[in-house]
């Protein structure tokens, strides 16, 4: 049974490649809701393998045995193995409601804050402006949708690229992309190979609202060059972090801009199908986890006398 | 965009292309000069109507300037609060997972491939 439960925490590591390609032979927001079902799946059947070896390894201890109503010893592998494993799976599930808890709770201050300020104000529409120095826009969520944009952004912009950053964030709001975001999230703190994938989902959820926007300005090249002149304008300010990334990588604003300029072209059925990769090693993961929950249930029952072998 | 596309949008959406002129501006405009700003084919009463709209609400001041009026936005007491707002969302630096903001952090690499897109434009 180990052996099935390890392959949930296995496979998370090819999520990273899977899920790249995913968004590459995918339109966005197609992608996004395939990238996002997968790594929650991906993230679940993670959190059940980890679960069965955490009360494997509690079984074993003769207390619990006691109060578990076991009659029989259970069946496992040697406890050199299962002891391990069982401390190991504590401490990785333990740390991933740590840190998953420290940034729901900060995530949900910030956004406190951000809608009761945003609410205190008449708003012209959906739109905010913040008398800032620093070029700033994003998609406030909740009831109503609120945009919010610094007078820096507004400057550094012209008419016609106002009007696409303004369809780019209201097409954010719109698919509710927060959910998405907040799912990546949930995800990245389960598994540590599903952190670049979240990456992938902010991607995809901002080529979504790309395209989104360029179909109500109807001009793919507008918001191309207005998130290229925006980036640029936020860029001469000194970056707020450390650039670790060498610059032989390119970073998602390119990636964006590159794709807006390209003509959309039909993708290929043979394409698309290398899409589903994700899908499939998702699916195997969940009936691997599944499978190995299900007879560890059935080795407990064993253990209590309730079935037989 | 046409005149007809333009007049059917959501009057907040108006009003929030209205009020983003008047920020970008810096200085008071007549709803003359907003028009032109707006680049769409609203009608200049159509402006001049969002912009009585605006001030109802007291999210704009105007003055007097010639035979009308000139519209600037209201930086108010809230204006404080909400660079607060602003400041605390600064704080946290993955602030983009609930918030999913436009354009993110360059690399060297990513700015001189968005110069050399932005230039290959304007030739």
């Amino acid at each position: 049974m180990t052996a099935l439960l390890l392959v949930p925490l296995i496979l998370p590591f090819l999520a990273p490649t899977l899920a790249r390609r995913t968004l590459d032979r995918l339109a966005p927001a197609t992608a996004l809701w395939v990238l996002t079902a997968s790594v929650l799946a991906l993230a679940g059947a993670c959190v059940a393998a980890l679960g069965a070896m955490v009360l494997t390894g509690l079984l074993k201890l003769p207390a619990l045995a006691t109060l578990g109503e076991l009659v029989h010893p259970l069946r496992a592998p040697s406890d050199y193995l299962v002891v391990p494993a069982a401390v190991a799976a504590t401490g990785v599930l333990t740390l991933s409601v740590w840190t998953l808890g420290r940034s729901a709770f900060v995530q949900a201050r910030a956004f406190r804050t951000a809608r009761t300020q945003a609410d205190r104000r008449p708003a012209a529409g959906d739109l905010c402006v913040v008398d800032s120095p620093h070029p700033d826009a994003y998609a406030l969520p909740g009831r109503p949708h609120r945009i919010v944009v610094t007078t820096a952004m507004l400057r550094s912009l012209g008419p016609a690229e106002r009007e696409a950053l303004f369809a780019h964030e209201r097409a954010h709001n719109r698919a509710g992309h927060h959910y998405f975001l907040a799912a990546a999230e949930i995800a990245a703190h389960c598994h540590p190979a599903l952190r670049p994938t979240r990456d992938t989902i902010r991607l995809a959820a901002e080529r979504a609202a790309d395209e989104a926007a360029a179909e109500v300005t109807g001009d793919r090249r507008l918001i191309a060059i207005a998130i290229a002149r925006a980036a640029l304008a936020g860029h001469t300010s000194p970056p707020v972090r450390p650039d670790f990334a060498p610059a032989a990588t390119t970073g998602p604003v390119p990636q964006r801009v590159t794709a807006l300029l390209a003509p959309s072209s039909g993708r290929s059925r043979a394409r698309r199908r290398t899409a589903f990769l994700l899908v499939a090693c998702t699916v195997l993961s969940v009936a691997a986890g599944t499978v190995g929950v299900v007879d560890f249930h059935h080795e407990v029952e064993i253990a209590q006398g309730e079935e037989s072998p | 965009m046409t005149d007809a596309r333009d007049e059917r949008r959501p009057a907040g959406e108006l009003e929030a292309a209205v009020m983003a002129v008047l920020w970008a501006a810096g200085s008071p405009l007549t709803p003359g000069r907003v028009q032109t700003g707006l680049d769409s084919g609203l009608a200049r009463t159509t402006v001049a109507t969002i912009l009585i709209r605006l001030h109802e609400k007291g999210l704009v001041s105007r003055e007097r300037h010639g035979r009308g009026y000139a519209y600037f936005p209201v930086q108010d007491a809230p204006g404080l609060t909400a660079r607060r707002m602003h400041t605390e969302l600064d704080r946290d630096t993955d602030r983009e997972t609930v918030l999913a903001r436009f354009v993110a952090q360059l690399n060297p690499g990513d700015e001189k491939l968005l110069r050399r897109l932005l230039e290959g434009d304007e030739r």
